[in-house]
């Protein structure tokens, strides 16, 4: 079972070995990179056209079903078409920077991939502050986005632009948050050491963070913010396309769009493996009796579960208000994540045992309950009363 | 343990060599590394100074920015690199383009970009130059040069970083922490509605 776990390892170990000396590091650099980005960019293809497929089945009609086998050969049609049209840039839009700014979001996404593990001994770069790493080749993407926006001289591209940073920027603090607390239970950044302090099992069970009250609440946290930070719905206001058309893209065509999409989807699954790392014990089997499945497919297993629930929610729920979204961010998510970190480190000190677990489950579930009555107000949830329809 | 990563080649088999970094005097590496992000620090800072449209100058700086990290990175400073991109790239450049956008327009404005008070911008930066590279050449780093690079990469570990912020330097920290939570509620209060007389 080792030989399929260890394979890709093994196989680039025994490609690099058939290059002359000094064209070895070389060799292990592309090695590394070359399947990274087209496994990636495969996985994009795919779920695509599985998100179509999936959007279709949830508003009850048919999605793609004309290009191949089922429809799902869409994306190369989608693709060819992205390569083949036409690249228009607008008269009075700024050329450099428009031209710079989706290559200036794809580098930062693709350079996010580099830290992560996805399977054992399987990271291209183990460095000591992987997290941080992460979030910090994230963070270049708003300027990228702002980039887009402001170069195409259009007043929607500009709302856009405004309506992602302003969102991004409000997100990112639940999401770093919500990830401190797993670093301080684990006390390391890097990623790989996250994935190791939850390999080990209690009776059957994994110990991953998700199993934990402050795990539970820290995940649920991280994905939320992860949403809003990939501009999934519901928190798509950036390209709203009833109000401002299709935000800060408006002006790209042809494979510039492509790129712009490409971005998002891969920044999706980079937060998503991260997600995993973090919480879902990254390429650890969720049960000691499963051991046996090879690392990398737990975590292919992991990542297109999240992506799946990634495009059941799209295809569920309505989209936020701007106000809403904001109110969401600051008055619920950041108090409910800093909580959470009293929580992780209550949990650390206390002695194991259901005591620890009820204290701290509670510690979260009070403040939860008070926070959204607070928030809610004098409203009351009840049942919507169409006036006309019914 | 074989490993997947980058650079780190195990010699499993005796076809692999040690990698490329060691048959390069580390003396030399440096300075094609150094020179590369030197050159590409100060052209964008000459360009954040002497460009008219000033988003363009907001980018350009961003590109100095993005160069300062580079070299703390290559000097093996992961958490002061990481942390220049995080806060310089993610959030000061941010504001300033936000500061830009909301206070007046994009366009190019027709004022010459050099002032008559050019020398004084000269002689402060002569100054700052002097004091930073006095310090630089007076510090016990340079002095006890014997140092292997490999001691000062571990004291600079994030982990080290982090023990020496809560126990040492707590009382800084905790002071930069008032500080800043003082400017959020100050903000706040700014952007408050005026209550209704």
């Amino acid at each position: 079972m080792d030989i399929l776990d260890q394979i890709f390892v093994s196989l680039k170990h025994w490609a690099v070995s058939w290059f002359p000396g000094f064209a070895q590091p070389f060799a292990s650099i592309l090695l590394t990179i070359v399947p990274i980005i087209l496994v990636f960019a495969g996985l994009f293809a795919v779920t695509t056209v599985l998100e179509r497929k999936g959007l279709g089945r949830i508003q009850n009609r048919y999605g793609p079903n004309r290009v191949g086998p089922f429809g799902f050969l869409q994306f190369a049609a989608d693709g060819i078409k992205a390569l083949t049209k036409e690249d228009i840039v607008p008269r009075a839009a700024d050329k450099v920077v428009h031209f710079l700014a989706p290559i200036a979001l794809v580098v930062p996404v693709f350079l996010s991939y580099s830290v992560l593990p996805f399977g054992r001994n399987m990271v291209p770069i183990d460095i000591d502050g992987g997290v941080l790493f992460f979030f910090a080749v994230g963070a270049a993407t708003e300027l990228a986005v702002f980039m887009a926006g402001w170069s195409s001289r259009n007043k929607y591209s500009l709302f856009g632009a405004m309506r992602a940073i302003a969102q991004m920027v409000s997100y990112e603090l639940p999401l770093i948050l919500s990830s401190i607390t797993a670093i301080m239970i684990v006390g390391s950044l890097s990623t790989v050491k996250i994935v190791e302090a939850q390999a080990d099992y209690t009776g059957w069970l994994a110990n991953w963070h998700v199993f934990t009250p402050w795990g539970f609440a820290g995940f649920i946290i991280f994905m939320i913010a992860a949403t809003a930070e990939s501009n999934r719905s519901p928190f798509d206001l950036p390209e709203g396309e009833s109000e401002i058309i299709a935000g800060y893209y408006i002006e790209y065509s042809g494979f510039k769009f492509a790129l712009f999409f490409l971005a998002e989807y891969l920044g999706m699954f980079a937060v998503s493996a991260l997600g995993i790392t973090l919480f879902l014990g990254g390429w650890t089997a969720p049960f000691s009796f499963l051991t046996w499945v090879p690392s990398w497919a737990w975590f292919a297993m992991k990542l297109l579960t999240l992506i799946f629930v990634f495009i059941w929610i799209r295809g569920t729920l309505p989209r936020l208000r701007m106000d809403q979204l904001m109110n969401f961010a600051w008055k619920f998510m950041l108090p409910m994540a800093l909580i959470n970190i009293v929580v992780a480190g209550v949990w650390r000190f206390m002695p194991p045992g259901p005591v620890r677990w009820l204290s701290c489950a509670a510690m979260i579930a009070v403040p939860y309950v008070l926070l959204g009555r607070g928030l809610t107000g004098k409203e009351r949830l009840t049942k919507r009363i169409y006036q006309y329809a019914e | 343990m074989e490993s997947w990563s980058v650079g780190v080649l195990e010699p499993w088999s005796p076809r692999i060599t040690p990698p490329l970094q060691h048959s390069i005097t580390p003396v030399l590496r440096m300075t094609a590394a150094f020179a590369i992000i030197a050159g590409l620090v100060v052209v964008s800072a000459i360009a954040a100074m002497s460009l008219r449209n000033l988003v363009h100058c907001a980018l350009c700086l961003v590109g100095a920015f993005g160069g300062l990290a580079a070299l703390y990175l290559q000097l093996d400073a992961q958490f002061v690199g990481l942390a220049q991109i995080l806060v310089y790239i993610g959030a000061v450049a941010i504001l300033i383009v936000f500061a830009i956008l909301l206070t007046r327009g994009s366009e190019p404005s027709q004022q010459p970009s050099v002032t008559s008070t050019w020398w004084m911008g000269v002689a402060i930066a002569v100054l700052t130059f002097g004091s930073l590279a006095a310090m630089v050449l007076s510090s016990f780093v340079v002095l006890s040069s014997a140092k292997p690079k490999a001691d000062v990469a571990a004291d600079v570990a994030i982990k080290n970083i982090g023990t020496k912020l809560m126990t040492e330097y707590v009382l800084p920290l905790e002071v930069i922490a008032v500080l800043l939570t003082a400017a959020m509620i100050g903000a706040v209060i700014i952007a408050m509605k005026e209550a209704r007389k």
